[in-house]
């Protein structure tokens, strides 16, 4: 029963997919209802994707340009989650940590990511630290919430059997603390590595010497469709493979909580 | 874990924590570490938020900008709310129409809605069309996400109540699923705001001649930081606004439904 419902719904999946294909197809280059200058035809999409990958554009090959976001996006995100999870675990831990903290985090945490790209291109520039100092903000608050969450919602008889066996700090904190806390911390990890690609993706729309935004930003203003549905097929699977990377990740670290 | 402290302790320990953070960044201005044209005083931005009310700047007065970003963004995440609730619907509703659409939003999900910026110019300009169609990217999914789910876990005894007295497809949507799945579809709609009041932002940086993002971005060509820092904190106080609202429709929904938030 399992099975052959997973089957229809893969079926039903490929036949729309396929049946989309077709009416791109058809609605462009066949009948021209959409016209060239608002949507590629798929023939437009694939030479601008070999343009895209041979000689290159907008100042450099694909591999170029993806090796720049992804750097920036990898960089930013792990140096936003070691701080992010250490203060969740502080703030979960700490009471006093949290009272002293919360007030300026709740004073912040309204200002949108994608507002701080002004201000960070005011202070950087338009190169790598600009983009970092956004992504890092972007990346930094869901691994605060989720961590401290996380902290707060372990149980208190765990607490008290480490206290108990005089489970020194630093075990405890790599031993009981992090582990139970490892489910929420990944939550944040989801939502913070999503919150990073979106607001470099931006930051690199607005103001960029390479990377995938920039792309997308040439081809906006060469009025150049074809390159701009490239480039955002490129943003799409560069997303759905490091979510993809990262929910393989939680699936090792996890391994005890499904087993 | 440490004990709970007293509420005074809390306010005592939060006014420190504030009191600090205003301070340091004093300090780091007064102390000329950095350029003062870069990092104003925070009484800076209180005298330049309070100018720019009454006084232009880029075009117009905040209030002016402000306005025409909300113009947008209601435009926006009213269109998302109107097609995408009543969709996630139709999807709990009906399985076939489920089937068909779930890929196609898959594959759509990876790309980030700022993505659409350069097509959405194209098609709908870049005054009042682009930014919605933005903001609509931003705010689409949680509205469709949340009636989808709301609408799948209705219980069922209330479909078959229904359909036993032979309630109609439109009936049932609307008088079963739709007030079963109500508190699930605020929730969405809360997270829909926040995002596309970001996806707003993020279009205004790109693409338009007027509007709080605008302004910000004319701000930092003129190395203005007063005037970006102000157009952030107004940026905080209007999504702020917003999520209070709608968590004041969420308490009271839930409550009105009896259930506990």
């Amino acid at each position: 029963m399992g099975l052959r419902l997973g089957m229809r719904r893969t079926f039903v999946a490929v036949t729309t997919l396929s049946a989309l294909a077709v009416a791109w197809f058809l609605l462009t280059t066949e009948t021209g209802v959409i016209s060239a200058g608002r949507f590629p035809d798929p023939a437009a999409t694939w030479s601008a994707m070999r343009q895209l990958a041979g000689p290159g554009y907008a100042g450099s090959t694909l591999v170029v340009h993806v090796a720049q976001s992804l750097k920036l996006v990898l960089g930013g995100f792990l140096f936003a989650s070691a701080l992010g999870i250490s203060l969740g675990l502080l703030i979960g831990w700490s009471r006093k940590a949290e009272a002293l903290i919360n007030p300026v985090f709740l004073l912040l945490r309204p200002i949108p990511p994608l507002a701080w790209i002004p201000l960070a291109i005011l202070w950087l520039g338009l190169g790598d630290a600009a983009k970092i100092m956004v992504i890092v903000i972007a990346a930094f608050v869901p691994n605060v919430i989720n961590t401290s969450t996380g902290v707060r919602g372990i149980e208190a008889t765990i607490f008290e059997a480490a206290q108990m066996l005089g489970t020194p700090r630093w075990r405890f904190v790599s031993e009981v603390l992090i582990p139970a806390s490892l489910p929420a911390i990944f939550t944040g990890l989801r939502l913070s590595l999503q919150a990073a690609w979106t607001t470099l993706v931006a930051a690199e729309l607005v103001g960029a010497l390479a990377g995938i935004g920039l792309v997308l930003n040439v081809a906006q203003q060469d009025i150049y469709p074809a390159m701009i549905l490239s480039a955002m097929l490129v943003v799409g699977v560069l997303g759905w493979l490091m979510t993809h990377l990262l929910g393989l990740v939680e699936r090792y670290a996890l391994a005890w909580r499904t087993a | 874990m440490e004990p709970r402290l007293q509420p005074l302790e809390t306010m005592a320990y939060g006014a420190l924590g504030l009191v600090s953070f205003f301070a340091i960044w004093t300090a780091v201005v007064l102390s000329g570490a950095v350029p003062h044209s870069f990092l104003p005083l925070p009484t800076e931005i209180v005298t330049r938020f309070a100018f720019l009310l009454t006084h232009r700047f880029a075009g117009a007065t905040l209030p002016q900008h402000l306005l025409a970003s909300l113009t947008r963004y209601l435009g926006g995440f009213l269109l998302a709310a109107l097609v995408g609730v009543p969709l996630g619907l139709l999807m709990g509703w009906f399985r076939w129409l489920d089937d068909i659409l779930t890929p196609i939003f898959d594959g759509l999900r990876f790309i980030a809605p700022i993505a659409w910026v350069p097509f959405a110019a194209l098609w709908f300009g870049t005054g009042f069309g682009g930014p919605i169609m933005i903001i609509f990217a931003g705010a689409f999914p949680p509205c469709l996400i949340n009636a989808h789910r709301g609408a799948r876990f209705v219980n069922p005894s209330l479909i078959e109540a229904a359909n036993m007295l032979g309630t109609g497809h439109l009936r049932i949507m609307t008088e079963v699923l739709l007030p079963a799945s109500l508190p699930s579809i605020i929730a969405g709609l809360r997270v829909a705001a926040g995002l596309g009041w970001q996806s707003l932002v993020g279009a205004e940086l790109i693409v338009a001649a007027n509007g709080i993002g605008y302004m910000m971005v004319q701000g930092q060509a003129n190395v203005q930081t007063s005037t970006v820092m102000a157009g952030m904190v107004s940026i905080g106080l209007v999504g702020l606004g917003m999520d209070r609202l709608l968590r004041l429709a969420e308490l009271t929904i839930g409550r009105r439904l009896g259930q506990p938030t």
